[in-house]
């Protein structure tokens, strides 16, 4: 399962945002949430997008994950425009490419750690005795094998980040999708969850991180910085670990 | 694959509502009420007109029962002086119907008698029918012991009786006394056979025949004792003249019955202006109690269906509660990928497992309770396979159509909204 994430070696170009506009309609006046963004993600690469509050950040991940569309403009993921998608074309290209990690968590409290780990897959229809044995392979590679028959309120903060990064990874997705992941975490944790991140980034998947803490920005390979809507700046991380793939381009 | 879901859904619906057990149990109990409700009155419904439906098929269904009424004018003009009531059918109607109808099989005239026994020194009254011996085929009871009457006592004008078990009884004589003479009104007759009483419950207003003592051929009837009753009562004598009491025409289809029943009362009606006769058709009675039970089980049907569809709307009303309160868990199903008719399949299976739970413990219910009524109240209860199956249909039925409206909130929930709702 690490060997290659690649879902379509011949495009390069995982993400493929252009003049992508976000608006909503507050009363008699329009919200620009987005307003034009352009922007190519390399496969493989790992991005900080970070910003003042209400710059478009959470708007632009949204629109990333495929839990929204774009009012205007195009947005291709692995080459698929989702402009004119029905809403299971939606919830399949979500199942099919993409992982969430949110800042609460969001783990089912009902489901064990196990059974979370395995709901991408449930969906996919996979069988129940591959699904368990790739949760299994999966919770190991995050340090959790111990806890699998645990409830998700057993467990500590980061170890439930931990469980929401194995579940975001079930279903081998091409990119994984984190808004504010250390936020409710203390520093240490945040850190661990952080050497995670960058150890799955070193195995080449392709990591979108919204982020307003600058310590937890220097994770990424670039740093993409939103205001009013718009990209103000895209700066590559001298620290990072550069491993060869992955630039990002401002158009 | 579609079926491994299915079944990882039911787990999953199961352990959710088990995470809730009080809320659950309450949410069904509206469902084990109604479904218990359902079962229980059909039961006792089913019971108490089968109960109705074989007394009356007891009748007969392909017969019909004429039977001599006095008059109401008559009966009411009762003066002192002696004077002679004359009533009812005739030795006439008898070959008349036999003639008129090629749908008849048989007819069965019988006469009712008082006449007198002895016991020893004591004399006590004897009710005797004078009847052909299509009477025992027609009612066909038991002999005890000897034979039944048969044509040859008709045309020989045989002095033979057949008891009943009840005149055999009080005659003070046994089985033993086919073969011996008993004495009734001056005349003595030899006992053929005996043959068991009708047992009380059943169709005694029609065959009245479980105080009757003994019967006796009719032509014998009619040559000994005549057409004349006297009865006795305070100090003013009354007399009667009536031919026949009753005839019982047996048709050869239950199709002719009612067209038979019809003729025959017509062609009655122009000998008999003064309506001395009284028709009795146990189909029509039959029909009439089957409609009475169709209108009892529509009301119950109603009455049941009310409390289902509080059931239901309990379930919903939870249902909703519960969308609300897992609203993020949705956002969270969706983000993941689960199409919209996914969640609405995963709270659809909720709420068919609560309904479908609720309706097996109301089965369990709607069987105990019946079981319970004919153990202490002695009343007979019939549950019935297709009650317990409509049951079943009723509550995945309630479960689908009470679960939709909350499923479809879930699955049409925005999952940006749903994953930041608290
Ligand atoms: N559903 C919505 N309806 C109307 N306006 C919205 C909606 N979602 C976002 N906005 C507006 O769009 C702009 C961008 O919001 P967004 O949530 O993307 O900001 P953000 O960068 O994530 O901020 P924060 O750091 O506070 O999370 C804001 O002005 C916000 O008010
Ligand atoms: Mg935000």
């Amino acid at each position: 399962m690490t060997e290659s994430f690649a879902q379509n070696p011949e495009s390069n170009h995982v993400i493929e945002l252009h003049e992508v506009w976000k608006t909503y309609r507050m009363g008699s006046q329009d919200v620009h949430a987005l307003a034009g963004v352009s922007l190519s993600i390399e496969r493989g690469s790992f991005w900080a997008i970070s910003g003042a509050s209400g710059s478009g950040k959470s708007t632009m991940l949204n629109l990333l994950g495929c839990l929204d569309r774009p009012t205007r403009g195009r947005y291709a993921l692995e080459g698929q425009d989702t402009a004119s998608t029905s809403d299971d074309e939606l919830s399949d290209l979500r199942l099919k490419h993409l992982g969430f990690v949110f800042q609460s968590f969001n783990l089912i409290p009902q489901l064990t750690v196990q059974e979370n780990i395995e709901l991408p897959l449930f969906y996919q229809g996979i069988d129940a005795g591959i699904a368990a044995k790739s949760a299994q392979a999966i919770a190991e590679r995050v340090g959790l094998s111990d806890r699998l028959s645990h409830r998700p309120t057993e467990l500590s903060g980061g170890q439930q980040q931990r469980v929401a990064i194995a579940r975001a990874l079930s279903n081998n997705p091409s990119v994984l999708l984190a808004d504010e992941p250390t936020g409710n975490l203390d520093t240490a944790t945040g850190d661990s969850i952080m050497e995670l991140l960058t150890e799955l980034h070193e195995q080449g998947k392709t990591i979108m991180m919204v982020t307003h803490e600058p310590e937890i920005a220097k994770y990424a390979q670039f740093q993409l910085v939103m205001r009013d809507g718009k990209i103000e700046s895209i700066s590559q991380n001298p620290g990072s670990a550069t491993v060869g793939v992955g630039v990002g381009t401002l158009i | 694959m579609m079926t491994s879901r299915f079944i990882g859904n039911v787990r999953l619906g199961i352990k959710t509502l088990l995470l809730h057990k009080m809320r659950s149990i309450l949410t069904m109990l509206g469902m084990v009420f109604g479904v218990g409700a359902v079962i229980a009155m059909l039961a006792v419904g089913e019971g108490a007109s089968k109960q109705a439906l074989d007394q009356i098929r007891r009748l007969g269904s392909q017969n019909i029962i004429i039977n001599s009424q006095k008059p109401i004018e008559q009966a009411a003009s009762g003066s002192m002086q002696v004077r002679m009531n004359m009533y009812g059918l005739l030795y006439d109607d008898l070959a008349r119907i036999e003639q008129s109808y090629n749908t008849i099989d048989r007819v069965v005239p019988s006469k009712l008698i008082r006449g007198q026994g002895r016991v020893g020194s004591r004399t006590l009254e004897l009710r005797l029918v004078g009847t052909t011996p299509n009477w025992f085929e027609l009612v066909s009871r038991d002999l005890l012991a000897g034979r039944v009457m048969t044509d040859l006592d008709m045309e020989n004008f045989a002095s033979v009786v057949v008891l009943t078990e009840h005149g055999a009884r009080k005659l003070l004589v046994g089985q033993s006394a086919v073969g011996s003479q008993v004495r009734i009104s001056q005349n003595y007759f030899t006992v053929i056979g005996v043959i068991k009483s009708e047992s009380t419950q059943s169709g005694s207003m029609q065959t009245p025949d479980q105080d009757i003592d003994a019967y006796i051929p009719l032509n014998v009837a009619i040559e000994r004792f005549g057409d004349i009753t006297v009865t006795r009562s305070s100090g003013s004598r009354s007399r009667e003249l009536v031919e026949l009491h009753q005839l019982i025409v047996q048709v050869d289809s239950i199709e002719n019955v009612e067209s038979t029943a019809a003729g025959i009362e017509r062609m009655l009606s122009m000998f008999h202006p003064k309506g001395d006769y009284r028709m009795s058709v146990p189909l029509a009675l039959l029909r009439q109690a089957e409609a009475t039970q169709r209108t009892f089980n529509i009301v119950l049907g109603s009455i049941a269906g009310i409390s289902l569809l509080i059931g239901g709307i309990g379930i919903m009303n939870i249902m909703l509660a519960s969308v609300t309160e897992r609203t993020r868990e949705i956002g969270i199903r969706r983000a993941i990928g689960a199409r919209r008719k996914q969640i609405i399949g995963q709270f659809l299976i909720e709420t068919v497992v609560l309904s479908v739970t609720g309706g097996f413990i109301g089965i369990g219910i709607g069987l105990l309770i019946p079981w319970l009524i004919t153990m202490f109240a002695d009343m007979p209860t019939i549950v019935t396979l297709w009650s317990v199956l409509l049951s079943v249909v009723i509550s995945i039925g309630v479960g689908v159509i009470f679960g939709m409206y909350p499923a479809m909130r879930a699955a049409n929930l925005d999952p940006i909204v749903a994953l930041r709702h608290e």
